[in-house]
């Protein structure tokens, strides 16, 4: 089955973070990737600009509103999301549960719908 | 002529009737897990077996009862799986289902059936799924209780309990919840979920002490039934040896715990001849086990095996008449330990009271004056008044009697707390 892990972290906590911090965070979501890839899990993963480049769009009565900002104004921010491919819901959330996000924030797991 | 036809045809039907019965009391669970598990349809597979059992009734009385009426269910009930998913599922996802119900083998007989019912009650008490409502669910996957029947137990509306019934089986479809026991390193933490889900179910039939109200009091009999069939399927899992401990121990005192005139008996006045003995043999064994298993194995004692412990505390001091008090209190500090429940404490409070006076135990209580828990918590008011009224505070004691009263649901109870607070 196909599930989407979205990750909700603290956009602030990474700016606070020291190049070293940087660098080994950036080490961990690379090397969590790649153990997915190895397993044959993987199907996609992108990481977001922050939300300081969101833009929201909504039609409503025929008028196009268009907003400065992310959708959720929250204290945690979707920042990215891995896209896999595994046997069933356990699998999943122990994939998520390794995902470097799970410590620093929140991962949601969701299954795609079967076409 | 036509009279012995009627009775022959009424005989049939009762056959069919009483097999049918049978069946659905020995193999319902085992039928729905073996249909469930491959395709994870668990509202599917309900109807569709309930569909076979309406089959089984019109055909069986004029075919006789088969051979193996659960391979004959099975048969019948995967035909109505594969029509529901032809008509209801289309494209790659059809063509995978109807894939894994061609290739359900159906054994002979009801001893061959595969019993995948253990693994269907961790899907049950699967993290994803709300823990409100893991109970109702095995309550009803598991043993076939209908949606009104355990609405009425957990005193909730029959239609938001069938809400809440439809959405989790369709989470465990949609999110892919596997038919699996969970590995090792998964399992004492995922079985604690099973047996909170049974010890659940059992506290709801527990509050219908009298019996009076018969959905509830057979939930205490499916509870056990379930505890049970964890113990026989993983026979060395110490918590559900205590949990099956546990329940049998409060089962064996229903009888002591009304009096003639249906008044409430708290357990230190209770009869002990009342006591169900051969329970509470049962209950010591299963103890024993699960502290057998304890000293031989790396694992700690869990909660369920220190309730039983204490269960067997209270019930020999009540039986012989000889102080343990002490022992008690050390079984509570392990409990609480363990688990860190108000609930826990409370008790605790009491049998320090019992072994140090009522001056220690009030003491002990007001250091959970500040958990906010427990202000709508009858036992902890009827706790705390109890202590009062022992060191003659009598004003504060009859403040705690009628906060206590007002928190209880069972009048039985009530009237035993007012009664309490007359006698001040």
């Amino acid at each position: 089955m196909k599930y989407l892990l979205t990750l909700y972290t603290a956009e602030a906590g990474w700016a606070q973070m020291t190049a070293e911090e940087k660098q080994q965070g950036m080490a961990a979501y690379m090397a969590f990737t790649e153990a997915l890839k190895q397993s044959g899990a993987f199907l996609a993963a992108d990481r977001l600009q922050p939300i300081s480049t969101a833009t929201t769009v909504r039609v409503a009565n025929g008028k196009t509103q268009v907003l400065n900002g992310p959708y959720a104004d929250s204290k945690e921010q979707l920042g990215g999301y891995f896209l896999i491919d595994v046997a069933d819901l356990d699998a999943a959330l122990s994939w998520a549960a390794r995902c470097p996000a799970a410590s620093h924030g929140v991962v949601e797991v969701r299954p795609l719908w079967a076409m | 002529m036509g009279d012995v036809k009627s009775t022959q045809s009424t005989d049939t039907s009762a056959v069919a009737r009483s097999t049918a019965d049978e069946v659905a009391r020995r193999s319902y669970g085992k039928l729905i897990a073996y249909l469930a598990s491959r395709t994870r349809d668990v509202a599917g597979a309900e109807d569709a077996l309930s569909e076979a059992f309406a089959s089984a009734l019109a055909d069986w009385p004029k075919n006789g009862c088969p051979a193996s009426p659960e391979a004959w269910l099975l048969t019948a009930a995967r035909r109505k799986m594969i029509d529901a998913s032809r008509r209801q599922r289309t494209g790659a996802l059809a063509a995978d289902e109807l894939r894994i119900l061609a290739d359900l083998e159906i054994a002979g007989a009801a001893h061959e059936l595969p019993d995948d019912r253990l693994a269907l009650l961790f899907v049950c008490s699967h993290p994803a799924i709300d823990s409100a409502v893991r109970a109702p669910l095995m309550l009803q996957v598991v043993l076939g209780l209908d949606a009104a029947t355990i609405a009425s137990a957990f005193l909730v509306s029959p239609v938001s309990m069938g809400q809440r019934l439809v959405r989790a089986k369709n989470k465990i479809r949609q999110a892919g919840i596997p038919f699996r026991i969970p590995e090792r390193e998964q399992l004492a933490e995922r079985l604690e979920a099973v047996l909170d889900a049974i010890y659940a179910a059992f506290a709801e039939g527990w509050t219908d002490p009298a019996g009076t109200d018969a959905a509830r009091r057979d939930l205490s009999q499916e509870a056990l039934f379930l505890g049970r069939l964890v113990t026989e399927l993983l026979p060395d899992e110490p918590e559900a040896l205590g949990l099956q401990a546990l329940m049998l121990y409060a089962e064996s005192r229903r009888l002591a715990r009304r009096d003639s005139r249906g008044e409430y008996v708290p357990l230190a006045q209770q009869d002990c001849s009342l006591w169900d003995v051969p329970m509470i043999e049962q209950a010591e064994a299963f103890l024993v086990r699960a502290g057998e298993l304890i000293t031989r194995s790396t694992h700690s004692i869990g909660r369920y095996q220190l309730e039983a412990a204490l269960q067997s505390a209270h019930a020999h001091r009540t039986r012989s008449g000889l102080n343990n008090w002490d022992a008690v209190v050390q079984l509570y500090d392990g409990l609480l330990a363990a688990s860190q429940s108000p609930v826990v404490a409370i008790n605790r409070a009491l049998a320090v009271a019992q072994l140090h006076g009522p001056e220690a135990g009030l003491s002990e209580i007001r250091k959970l004056q500040a958990d906010a828990r427990l202000t709508e918590y009858q036992p902890y008011w009827a706790a705390v008044a109890e202590l009062l009224a022992k060191t003659g505070a009598r004003e504060e004691a009859s403040k705690a009697y009628e906060i206590a009263i007002g928190l209880e649901r069972d009048p039985a109870v009530r009237r035993f707390l007012q009664r309490k607070s007359e006698h001040l």
